[in-house]
């Protein structure tokens, strides 16, 4: 288990209070200035060196991602823009920071929008999070009023603004490219890509664009070293991470720890077990509901990073593990994810906003076992048409669910659906229009 | 994208009153000269907190003018997200998550709280119009499920007792502590705390 003092976000329950002056007594806001000082590309190395990857789901290297921005400030501004859009089901570490420790989070903006050269820095928080949005704010006024952000911030030479846009409860909009139209004003559609946005992005002006947790490791890095944070966890998926941890599990939690931690160890240690004891566990959800489900067998062993994922054909995505044992019927769970795909498709491409419906549909109706055998075929089919033929990767997240459940639970789906159409029972099924062609192959 | 229908009652006129076009003008100055549309998503929320919870056609029109865009921009916003709501959903207006993390937790016993307190179909109001509930897509409160939203409030940890009890605080017209039901802080694992285990202490 992680040593405490390694932590980075020892407010994460609230025992220390939120306030500027708590904050700075944990560290935060403590010489600002020295790290500035070190420059630009300084600030860019180390975060390099610490190998920090995206804390929002897609698992981009930060350093990479800011060294993308213009090294030569033009005619348009740079805008940095975090996003606090979290609406991945099973995903709920956002909301704590933005509770608990809002000031790790400012200054986070302050060093980066410092490294991106950004003057204005607007944070979008998702509609629903209203009173986590207001708590934000308060930490934005005493930043203001101690002269941590605006002119000269924090006695750095720097001018920062930073501004809250609420969404209003569009999951698509944590998509970077929605979330841009959105602050726009517009329906929250994603743009396509190229061009990327860290050239043209907010109002057509270079915008970066990272996750809540990204921003706010970033003082506690470049205060302890990247080398520190990449001790952490192994070569590539290095740091500490916050684990959401839901479902069926004795007591469900946000906890902090190291990256590539055991996934059992996660469960049982600081979760409490799952219900009904290890044995009852019929599958994991990795990261958030877009990531493939992993059945039991593989829960074991499996370590909790992006590449260990990945090789088991699943992701970190944002660490929202979603625990389902075996008193659940794990086609009507995903189902109901499939249902939440359907709800939030942003209606801009076909294949998307058509396929969710379908999934859902056909995952319903074999969760009652009404489908025919072919169905389940042609389920995996309807992913594959889904999956990479949309602008952005809602695609890819709302079929690789699906497809996870495909690619472990085909047994169970087939012994619930056995219904056969070529075999002459009389089944009145409206949309199997040639049924006397079967009939007579049969 | 949300299926939602403007109501059919619509009033005849809007306007911002003063602290509404207070709050207005603060948000437009956030943005950049020029960009003022960036603004049409807070204005929509300050005509739904001023017109009892839901927005009026007319209060789009309005907007659209404040702001010096066509009305059908506006219409298209207040159209594609779901926390605006076109016809009136009650002083309170309840939300219970649904979506799988919360489902297997039990939100259907949560949802059938609502059935037999509120009203038996959803975004109907309940008989004395003070109420109204829904089922919506996951509130990113998933480790304390499964939870609903009373306006701008989270309750969270519940199950059915808890939640007829609260519902039946609100049509009385108190207002419940938000927070978690089964007496745990914030998000940390209950009775099982294993982490900053010193400052917990201290």
């Amino acid at each position: 288990m992680l040593k405490d003092q390694d932590r980075i976000f020892q407010n994460l329950y609230n025992d220390l209070g939120s306030d500027v002056a708590s904050s700075q007594k944990r560290g935060d806001w403590v010489n600002t200035k020295a790290l500035t000082d070190k420059g630009r590309d300084w600030i860019i190395n180390e975060i390099k060196d610490s190998q920090l990857r995206g804390r929002g789901g897609a698992g981009f290297p930060t350093g990479l991602k800011w060294s993308f921005a213009p090294k030569e400030l033009g005619s348009r501004p740079h805008y940095l823009v975090i996003n606090a859009d979290e609406s991945e089901p099973g995903t709920c570490k956002d909301r704590d920071l933005l509770r608990f420790e809002p000031h790790k989070l400012i200054e986070g903006c302050l060093i980066a929008s410092y490294a991106v050269q950004a003057h204005v820095c607007y944070i979008y928080i998702r509609g629903e999070y209203f009173i986590e949005g207001q708590k934000l704010q308060t930490a934005i006024d005493e930043a203001y009023e101690k002269n941590l952000i605006g002119k000269n911030a924090a006695n750095t030479g720097w001018d920062l603004d930073i501004f809250i846009h609420y969404g209003a409860g569009a999951y698509i909009c944590g998509e970077e490219t929605a979330l841009l139209e959105s602050i726009e004003g517009k329906k929250g559609q994603p743009r396509l890509k190229p061009p990327f946005p860290a050239l043209i992005g907010l109002y057509g002006c270079p915008t970066i664009i990272n996750n809540v947790e990204t921003i706010a490791v970033v003082p506690t890095i470049l205060r302890k070293s990247g080398k520190w944070f990449s001790s952490l966890g192994r070569e590539k998926n290095t740091g500490t991470k916050i684990f959401c941890i839901s479902g069926n599990v004795n007591s469900p939690c946000n906890v902090e720890e190291e990256m590539n931690i055991p996934l059992k160890e996660l469960i049982e240690v600081h979760a409490g077990g799952v219900v009904g004891g290890w044995e009852n566990l019929q599958a994991v959800i990795p990261g958030g509901s877009s990531m493939p489900l992993i059945p039991k067998d593989k829960c074991e062993t499996l370590t909790m990073d992006f590449d260990s994922l990945t090789a088991e054909k699943s992701g970190l995505g944002t660490a929202g593990i979603v625990v389902i044992n075996k008193d659940q019927d794990i086609i009507k769970c995903m189902a109901r994810i499939a249902r939440f795909y359907k709800h939030e498709s942003c209606g801009q491409c076909t294949p998307c906003r058509e396929g969710s419906g379908w999934m859902w549909r056909m995952l319903e109706r074999m969760a009652r076992g009404e489908a025919t055998k072919d169905e389940v075929d042609m389920l995996g089919d309807v992913t594959n048409q889904i999956a990479g033929h949309t602008i952005c990767a809602f695609g890819e997240g709302s079929s690789w669910p699906v497809q996870g459940l495909l690619r472990h639970f085909k047994k169970e789906i087939k012994e619930r659906n056995k219904f056969d159409p070529i075999v002459k029972e009389n089944k009145n099924i409206p949309y199997l229009v040639d049924q006397h062609l079967l009939d007579k192959n049969a | 994208m949300s299926l939602k229908k403007p109501s059919k009652n619509q009033p005849k006129n809007f306007e911002f009153n003063t602290s509404s076009l207070e709050a207005a003008n603060t948000i437009i100055a956030k943005y950049p000269e020029g960009k003022q549309q960036s603004a049409v998503m807070a204005l929509l929320y300050i005509a739904q907190r001023q017109n009892d919870n839901w927005i009026p056609l007319v209060a789009m029109k309005y907007i659209a003018k404040f702001l010096n865009m066509p009305y059908i921009k506006v219409y298209e916003v207040a159209t594609f997200y779901s926390m605006y709501n076109l016809s009136p959903v009650g002083k309170y207006f309840v939300q219970v998550c649904t979506t799988t993390p919360c489902m297997i937790r039990g939100a259907n016993k949560l949802v059938e709280a609502c059935k037999e307190k509120i009203s038996e179909n959803e975004s109907e109001l309940s008989s004395d119009k003070t109420c109204s509930w829904m089922e919506v897509e996951c509130l990113g409160a998933c480790v304390n499920a499964p939870m609903m939203q009373i306006n701008d409030d989270y309750y969270e940890d519940l199950d059915k007792e808890k939640t007829l009890k609260i519902l039946d605080a609100i049509l009385k017209g108190e207002s419940p502590k938000p927070g978690s039901y089964r007496g745990r802080i914030n998000n940390e694992p209950e009775n099982n705390r294993k982490t900053l285990m010193d400052l917990k202490n201290a």
